[in-house]
């Protein structure tokens, strides 16, 4: 049956420089990359040398400890080079353009004539598994599992979160083919998760071979992770996966022409962006094209993502896997004195949830936040805070503490497994002693990965 | 600006490490950072963060005791003229020529409450950067606000360096040696207060104590106090009309009738409108309820202290008052309930102590039961043990112990509530 929830708690950001309504084209990329990173725990075995030729939707890496699980390029050309950091850990697997478009290419399949173990075999062969993410964990999904059911949010609500109903429009049949695919891996439900206020695209709302649920409130309402809690909650021993509707369009593409397809439609946003648009590039872009030229000013912070869990990124660095945003801030490494800018000012430029400030009088104002910290960090003072931002039936100060002195029971029985660093973003922002919360919460994941799972 | 920016920062390499003056940074980092907000920038995660801190929460506590302290710097130098008007002025050629003036008293009480203020805070400070100075890190701001509620909570004359070693005890035994602020256990202004009310009962209880000067009055008048005055708070003259058992024409009166006649004069020497403005004699900050209000209204409306804790301490003080007096076995339980929010330090306890978000409890639920019981404890002390006229403070102390166990049953609520889901499911 579907639901429709309604949440009270959250909060929104209002940032300023969403992108507007217009998608644009930008030539392909010279340049693609794939972020190990983005793959939280992936430790990645690279099969190709330097200078090897690959096709678009030819196997670059595999993982390591699960070999099954492939990793594709999304364009034709050669590989250029492994970047590492400290200690060799894989950073960046380049791949340079040829401009050509060679591509691995097989017969159009229908889903729906296939098993699960069918279509679960072409999804890991084609690079198409990645796109799952499995809760608890919020890793890559595991392949030798059966999940209880699969969940997709049809709505981010992050701040200048790019509209999916926008970038979807139009893409009705592939979806439906992705949805169907998708479907064959579960024995149950696939929830499919529609903003509650706003009336969503027919590619959502005409979707078949889902439950339609809605939800409405504050962010986090779009963050799967509430959605799970509020509609099937995940318990100890249960496992489900989720995707972002624009990969499903990906795995309903290939399905529909046999060709893995890596168009994404990114949203440019962000105070310190210029010609903030929609853009259509693909997965792993380098971002120069994009973003270099479109720069406000050289002092600013370039985030593959959201501005509350994205990844930080140079200018002309890569679009993040998972990606369908990039957010320019202006840094904040400047020092702010103390009665204008800094801790005992008026505040007009700050945004906050704390009445401390007169965001709550200015309901409708749009900000220009930088990154700064805004204070330094303390030990846990302040209480309630979090709670105000968790739309979880969570206590967030009691499981943070669990995890800090690593108490699997406490941490299994507070929570752990339903939750992803990400549904803790808000948590992190309002925190008055600014400790990095969505760091703790996967260093809590991490545990319950080695330990229990 | 801008020049101070520069002269500030340009200091910067000297106190980082291996700078020549490395071991002072503590210092340098408290003053810098309190000038400039530092240019920290977010690494990883929420790219963005909230405005607040740590220090402007803390500021907005301190600005809310304001009108405490400025009513209690009154209070003092009301109380100390009035108790001098019971002398004869010929009795003490001092006070012969005294002031009954608004700005008399509130000088007077300046030259009382300021140095106790100094002296908290340079006790405090300094214990809590010789803390910093071995943790390595500046001044958290925990200390701000108890250095201004420990003068609060004493009685304008106690000795300065009683002040002192209290203040020491409480931010090293109470605070420090469980990691600093955010750690501590009990509530540090209370331990303080706590401190000296058992070590020094004589500087902190009794009907010496309350009117600033008492002293030196009684020594002039013989070693008594002048006829008709008092120097008890409301809540210890309450107790010496207890022991006093009155007689009317040489009979004992039924005990009902005696409690009646207590009462009676009981309000009659403390009506409810003076001890809701304040003008009783008490501690320098706690005595004035509309004062303290007006303090619960700005952290209320800023949303720095739980409305959760404040509601129900006050309740819970009106609901055993409520019981008390359904019993009725004392003038003490018969006195109406809603005195006891208005008479002591209660009002002062429930707003700036017990909503210490580090010692109360801190689930939402729990802190509804927290300040319930808080409030109870508060009146069940007074009325039932009257050697300690004061329970609030107690009241706060036991169950800031108690705070982690009544969390600790909203936790498993909240463990059984989410485990249920999935049995019914």
């Amino acid at each position: 049956m579907s639901k429709t929830v309604r949440l009270r708690k959250g909060l929104d950001i209002n940032l300023l420089g969403e992108a507007d309504k217009v998608k644009a084209d930008v030539k392909p990329p010279a340049m693609v990359a794939l972020k190990p990173a983005d793959f939280h725990g992936l430790v990645p075995k690279v099969v190709l040398k330097t200078g090897d030729k690959v096709k678009r939707g030819e196997v670059v890496f595999y993982d390591k400890y699960n070999q099954d699980i492939k990793f594709v390029s999304p364009i034709s050309g050669t590989f250029e080079e492994i970047v590492r950091g400290a200690k060799r850990k894989i950073l960046e697997v380049r791949i340079k353009s040829d401009g050509s478009d060679d591509v691995v290419s097989v017969d159009p399949i229908d889903p729906s004539s296939l098993s699960a173990d069918e279509v679960k075999k072409v999804m890991l062969d084609n690079g198409l598994w990645p796109f799952l993410k499995q809760r608890p964990l919020d890793i890559i999904a595991n392949p030798a599992v059966k999940p209880k059911a699969i969940f997709i949010s049809a709505f981010d609500s992050a701040p200048l979160a790019p509209d999916y109903d926008f970038i979807l429009h139009g893409q009705d049949q592939d979806f439906q083919h992705g949805l169907n695919a998708i479907s064959k891996l579960t024995d149950g439900k696939v929830h499919l998760t529609l903003n509650g206020k706003v009336p969503a695209d027919k590619a959502f709302q005409n979707a078949k071979n889902v439950e339609i649920n809605k939800i409405s409130g504050k962010h986090p309402a779009g963050n799967v992770g509430t959605q799970i809690h509020h509609i099937d909650p995940i318990g100890k021993g249960d496992m489900v996966f989720t995707i972002n509707p624009q990969d499903v369009v990906t795995i309903g593409k290939f399905f529909a022409e046999g060709k893995f397809d890596p168009t994404r439609i990114v949203a440019l946003t962000g105070s310190e962006a210029k010609n903030r648009k929609y853009y259509r590039t693909i997965i792993g872009t380098q971002l120069t094209d994009i973003v270099k030229d479109n720069l406000e000013s050289d002092n600013v912070r370039v985030i593959s993502g959201n501005a509350l869990t994205g990844a930080k990124v140079d200018a002309d660095g890569f679009l993040g896997f998972y990606d369908s945003h990039i957010t320019v801030l202006p840094e904040g490494d400047e020092y702010k004195f103390f009665l204008t800018k800094g801790w005992l000012g008026p505040g007009f430029d700050k945004y906050s949830s704390h009445r401390l400030f007169p965001t709550w009088i200015m309901k409708n104002k749009k900000y220009r936040l930088d990154t700064n910290m805004n204070g330094e960090e303390r030990g846990f003072v302040v209480t309630g805070e979090m709670e105000k931002v968790l739309p979880f039936d969570i206590l967030p100060m009691q499981l943070i503490k669990a995890i800090m002195v690593k108490d699997i029971d406490a941490m299994e029985q507070l929570g752990i497994y339903e939750i992803a660093p990400e549904d803790f973003a808000l948590c992190e922002y309002v925190c008055t002693s600014k400790i990095e919360i969505q760091e703790k919460i996967r260093e809590g994941l991490d545990v319950m990965n080695e330990e229990v799972m | 600006m801008k020049a101070l920016k520069k002269v500030i920062h340009n200091l910067d390499p000297k106190f980082e490490k291996g700078g020549k003056w490395e071991k002072m940074y503590p210092l340098y980092e408290t003053l810098s950072t309190f000038l400039f907000t530092p240019k920290h920038v977010t690494k990883k995660g929420a790219h963005i963060r909230d405005g607040v801190d740590l220090k402007r929460t803390m500021f907005m506590v301190i600005i809310a005791l304001v009108p405490c302290l400025l009513f209690g710097i009154y209070n003092t130098g009301h109380w100390h003229y009035e108790l001098q008007s019971y002398l004869n002025p010929e009795q003490y050629a001092g006070y012969s020529d005294y002031l009954t003036g608004f700005g008399d008293k509130v000088v007077y009480g300046l030259i009382q409450v300021l140095p106790l203020v100094i002296v908290s805070y340079a006790a405090g400070l300094g214990a809590e950067f010789i803390f910093g100075f071995i943790r390595g890190h500046g001044l958290h701001e925990g200390f701000l606000v108890s250095g201004l509620l420990i003068p609060l909570t004493m009685p304008a004359d106690v000795p300065l360096w009683m002040v002192a070693v209290a203040t020491v005890f409480a931010v090293v035994i109470g605070k420090e040696v469980f990691g600093g602020t955010g750690m501590n256990i009990l509530n540090v202004a209370l331990t303080a207060r706590a401190f000296l009310f058992f070590a020094y009962p004589t500087a902190m209880s009794g009907d010496k104590v309350w009117k600033s000067g008492t002293k030196e009055v009684m020594a002039e008048n013989g070693g008594l106090m002048p006829d008709g005055s008092s120097g008890a708070t409301a809540l210890g003259d309450l107790a010496t009309f207890v022991g006093d058992s009155p007689s009317v024409a040489g009979e004992a009166l039924s005990a009902s009738a005696s409690n009646g006649a207590l009462l009676d004069k009981f309000q009659a020497a403390y009506d409810p409108i003076h001890a809701f403005i304040g003008m009783i004699p008490g501690s320098v900050g706690e005595t004035s309820t509309l004062a303290v209000l007006i303090g619960a209204g700005i952290l209320l409306f800023t949303g720095v202290a739980s409305w959760r804790i404040i509601l129900s301490f006050f309740a819970g003080g009106f609901v055993f008052g409520l019981l008390m007096n359904g019993i009725s076995a004392n003038a003490y339980m018969d006195m109406p309930a809603f005195y006891h929010l208005i008479i002591g330090g209660f009002a002062f306890g429930a707003v700036f102590m017990a909503t210490d978000p580090v010692t109360a409890s801190q689930t939402q639920y729990g802190k509804l039961w927290y300040g319930f019981l808080g409030g109870g404890l508060a009146v069940l002390i007074r009325v039932l043990n009257p050697a300690y006229p004061e329970g609030v403070m107690l009241a706060i102390l036991f169950m800031n112990v108690m705070a982690p166990l009544i969390d600790h049953y909203v936790v498993q609520a909240n463990i059984k509530r989410r485990q249920k889901r999935f049995k019914t499911a």
